[in-house]
C-alpha cells in the first residue's frame, strides 16, 4: 500500500533522515519507534507531504506523491493525527470532526458525513456527549481522541499516528491502545510513532527501530520484543505498567 | 450566524430609517465616509481576524481602486462602473501577485510586503503626474448614475454606500459562516493541524487577502465618485495604520464590531478637534491599550457585559 524508497529528509543542512525505506501492507498495522529526536515525526511529515524529500521515492497504491501537495496526498486517503493533540481549541467537538471531512464538505455528502459521524460517535462515545462544548475545555486524553476521531473523518486508507499517548496519565494511555486495537479490528492500516515501545509492539504486526535518522532494525512485532537489543534500549518498565 | 443575521437586519433597518431624522448635508457626508471606510474595514476584519494576516497597505488598494476610477472615467472617459470593475479586477490581481510569494512563508511577511507595496504606490500616486495628476491629483471625477437617477447629492449618495455595505456585509457573514470561513478560523487557531486536514492553508489566505483587497478597491472607487476628485493624501501609510486600528477597537473577530471601529475612529476626530491634531498618537495609544486589555475589542466588551446582564437577570429571577 505504502511504499518508501530511499527517502532522505532535511532541515536546512541538518539531515534528520538518511536513506530510509519502509513498506506497510493494507490491514497492517505498523509501529516506527525510536527515541526522541531519531526522525519519526520528520518521516510521518514527510509522507503527509508537509515535508519534502530531498531524494527516494514514495508511493502510495502505486501512486508516486512527488510533488504532490497536503490536501492532495488526504485527498489519496493517507491522514495524519499530528504530534501533541494539535485540535482546534476555540472550535466545538463537532466543528473539529467536521473540519476533518473538510475535502468533502459539500451538501450532496452531507448524509455519508453524518454516517461517519455516528461512527465516530460510536468509536468514542464520550464526544458524542461533547460534542458542543468547546474542544479547548476537553480533558487530554479526550483531546487526543478528538484528534484521532477527527484524521478518520477523513475517511483515511492508512492513518498516520505521531505519538497519540503523548503526555497522558497511564489509565488515558491504556484507553488510546484500546482505541488503536479496535480501528485495527476494523481493518484501518496503521503506521504508528511512539516512544512507548512495549505497547506499541503489542498491537502492531511489525515495526521499525529508527536512530538518529537511520533505520537500524525491522521485523516481525513479536520477534522484536524479544530482541535484547530492543528490550534493553527501548522496553524500560513502560512495558509492564500498561499491559499487566 | 443568526446573531449576524439579526444585526444586519437590524442595520438595514437603521440606513433606511436615518433619513427621517437627519437632515444636514454635513452628518450625510460623516455617515458617507464611515460607510467608505466601513467596508475597507470588514474586508480588513476578515483578513486580521479570520485568516491572521495583517495587512498595513490597505490605503494603497484603497487608492488603487480610487485612482482606477477617476483615472479611466477621466483622462479615458470610461463608464464608471465599468472603470470601478475594471479597478477591481486589477487590485485583485495586484493582491494575488503580491499574496502568492509572501503568504508560503510563515510569519508576518505579509505586513512587510503590504508596507512596503502601500510605499511604491504613494510615489506612484505622486510622481506619474502625466497619469494622476501628481500631488495635485484629478479633479471632475463624473458622478455615479443608475437606472436613471444621478448619484450627485449627499443623502442619494448616502444610499448608494450604504445599500453597497449592506450587500458586502451579507456577502462577509456569509463568506465566515461558511465551509471556507470555518477553515479560516481554523487556520488561525492552529496552523499545522488545519495542514494535516489537507486545508489548502496558503490557497485560503490568498483569497481573503484577494477579497479584502477587493473590497478596498471598491470602496475606493466610491470615495473617488464621491468626492469627485482624487489626490495621493488620503492614501498613505497613516491611513492604513487607522484602518487596522479600526478592526482592532472594534474587534477582530467581528464584522459588525468593525463596522462599530469605523464609525468610532471616522465620527470621533470630526466632533473632537483636539483629537484631529494628535490622531496618530491617540490611534497609537488605543491599540496599545485594546491590545492589553481588551484584545476582543469593543465587540468583545459588548458581548461580556450582555452575558453579565444575562447572569443578573438569571439571579434575580432564581432569587424571587
Ligand atoms: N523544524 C526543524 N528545524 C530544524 N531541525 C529540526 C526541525 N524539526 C526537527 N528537527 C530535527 O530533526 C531531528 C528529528 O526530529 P523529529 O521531530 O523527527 O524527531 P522525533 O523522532 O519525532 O522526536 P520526538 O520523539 O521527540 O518527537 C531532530 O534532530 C530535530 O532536532
Ligand atoms: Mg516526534
Amino acid at each position: 500500500m505504502l511504499k518508501i524508497k530511499n527517502i532522505s529528509t532535511f532541515y536546512g543542512k541538518i539531515q534528520a533522515l538518511r536513506n530510509v525505506s519502509i513498506h506497510i501492507q493494507a490491514g497492517e498495522v505498523v509501529s516506527l519507534i525510536g527515541a526522541n529526536g531519531a526522525g519519526k515525526t520528520t518521516l510521518l511529515n514527510t509522507i503527509s507531504g508537509l515535508l519534502t524529500p530531498a531524494s527516494g521515492e514514495i508511493s502510495f497504491d502505486d501512486q508516486s506523491l512527488k510533488g504532490l501537495a497536503p490536501d492532495q496526498i488526504v485527498k489519496l486517503g493517507i491522514s495524519q493525527v499530528p504530534e501533541g493533540r494539535q485540535i482546534f481549541f476555540h472550535h466545538t467537538v463537532l466543528e473539529n470532526l467536521e473540519l476533518g471531512a473538510y475535502l468533502r464538505m459539500q451538501r450532496k455528502n452531507r448524509d455519508e458525513i453524518d454516517q461517519d459521524l455516528a461512527r465516530i460517535y460510536r468509536l468514542f462515545p464520550v464526544l458524542a456527549e461533547r460534542k458542543k462544548q468547546l474542544a479547548g475545555t476537553l480533558s487530554g486524553g479526550e483531546q487526543q481522541m478528538l484528534a484521532i476521531g477527527r484524521a478518520l473523518m477523513a475517511k483515511p486508507k492508512l492513518l498516520l499516528l505521531d505519538e497519540p499517548s503523548m503526555g497522558l496519565a497511564p489509565k488515558l494511555v491504556r484507553e488510546i491502545f484500546e482505541t488503536i486495537f479496535r480501528l485495527r479490528k476494523e481493518g484501518t492500516t496503521i503506521l504508528l510513532v511512539e516512544q512507548n515501545a512495549g505497547a506499541a509492539l503489542a498491537i502492531s504486526d511489525r515495526a521499525y527501530v529508527l536512530e538518529t535518522g537511520r533505520l537500524v532494525l525491522s521485523g516481525d512485532a513479536r520477534e522484536l520484543m524479544n530482541d535484547p537489543e530492543v528490550r534493553r534500549a527501548y522496553l524500560g518498565k513502560d512495558y509492564g505498567e500498561v499491559w499487566d | 450566524m443568526k446573531r449576524d443575521a439579526v444585526i444586519w437586519a437590524a442595520l438595514t433597518l437603521l440606513v433606511f430609517t436615518l433619513p427621517a431624522f437627519v437632515h444636514s448635508p454635513y452628518y450625510y457626508s460623516v455617515l458617507i465616509i464611515i460607510g467608505i471606510f466601513g467596508i475597507v474595514v470588514l474586508g480588513l476584519t476578515m483578513l486580521i481576524g479570520y485568516a491572521g494576516q495583517i495587512s498595513l497597505g490597505h490605503a494603497g488598494f484603497f487608492g488603487f481602486g480610487a485612482y482606477f476610477s477617476a483615472v479611466l472615467t477621466t483622462r479615458f472617459h470610461l463608464d464608471p462602473w465599468l472603470a470601478m470593475l475594471v479597478g477591481l479586477v486589477a487590485t485583485i490581481v495586484l493582491a494575488f501577485l503580491l499574496g502568492i510569494p509572501t503568504l508560503k512563508l510563515h510569519g508576518h511577511y505579509l505586513a512587510m510586503a503590504t508596507l512596503g507595496l502601500g510605499m511604491v504606490l504613494q510615489i506612484i500616486f505622486k510622481e506619474e503626474v502625466e497619469l494622476t495628476g501628481g500631488p495635485t491629483g484629478l479633479t471632475d471625477v463624473p458622478h455615479l448614475k443608475a437606472f436613471g437617477m444621478v448619484f450627485a447629492s449627499d443623502q442619494k449618495f448616502y444610499f448608494l454606500v450604504w445599500i453597497f455595505l449592506l450587500v458586502l456585509y451579507g456577502l462577509s457573514i456569509n463568506l465566515v459562516h461558511s465551509r471556507l470561513g470555518r477553515a479560516l478560523r481554523a487556520i488561525s487557531s492552529n496552523q499545522t493541524a488545519a495542514g494535516s486536514l489537507g486545508i489548502p492553508v496558503n490557497r485560503l489566505k490568498l483569497l481573503i487577502f484577494a477579497v479584502s483587497a477587493g473590497y478596498a478597491s471598491l470602496a475606493g472607487s466610491l470615495y473617488a465618485h464621491y468626492l469627485s476628485f482624487v489626490n495621493p493624501s488620503p492614501f498613505g501609510f497613516l491611513v492604513s495604520v487607522k484602518l487596522v486600528a479600526m478592526v482592532v477597537i472594534g474587534g477582530s473577530q467581528s464584522l459588525w464590531g468593525a463596522l462599530l471601529g469605523a464609525g468610532l475612529l471616522t465620527a470621533l476626530p470630526e466632533f473632537l478637534a483636539v483629537l484631529q491634531d494628535y490622531e496618530m498618537l491617540v490611534y497609537g495609544a488605543i491599540l496599545i491599550v485594546m491590545m492589553m486589555f481588551a484584545p476582543q475589542g469593543l465587540a468583545g466588551i459588548l458581548a461580556g457585559l450582555h452575558e453579565w446582564v444575562k447572569n443578573r437577570d438569571h439571579k434575580k429571577n432564581a432569587q424571587a
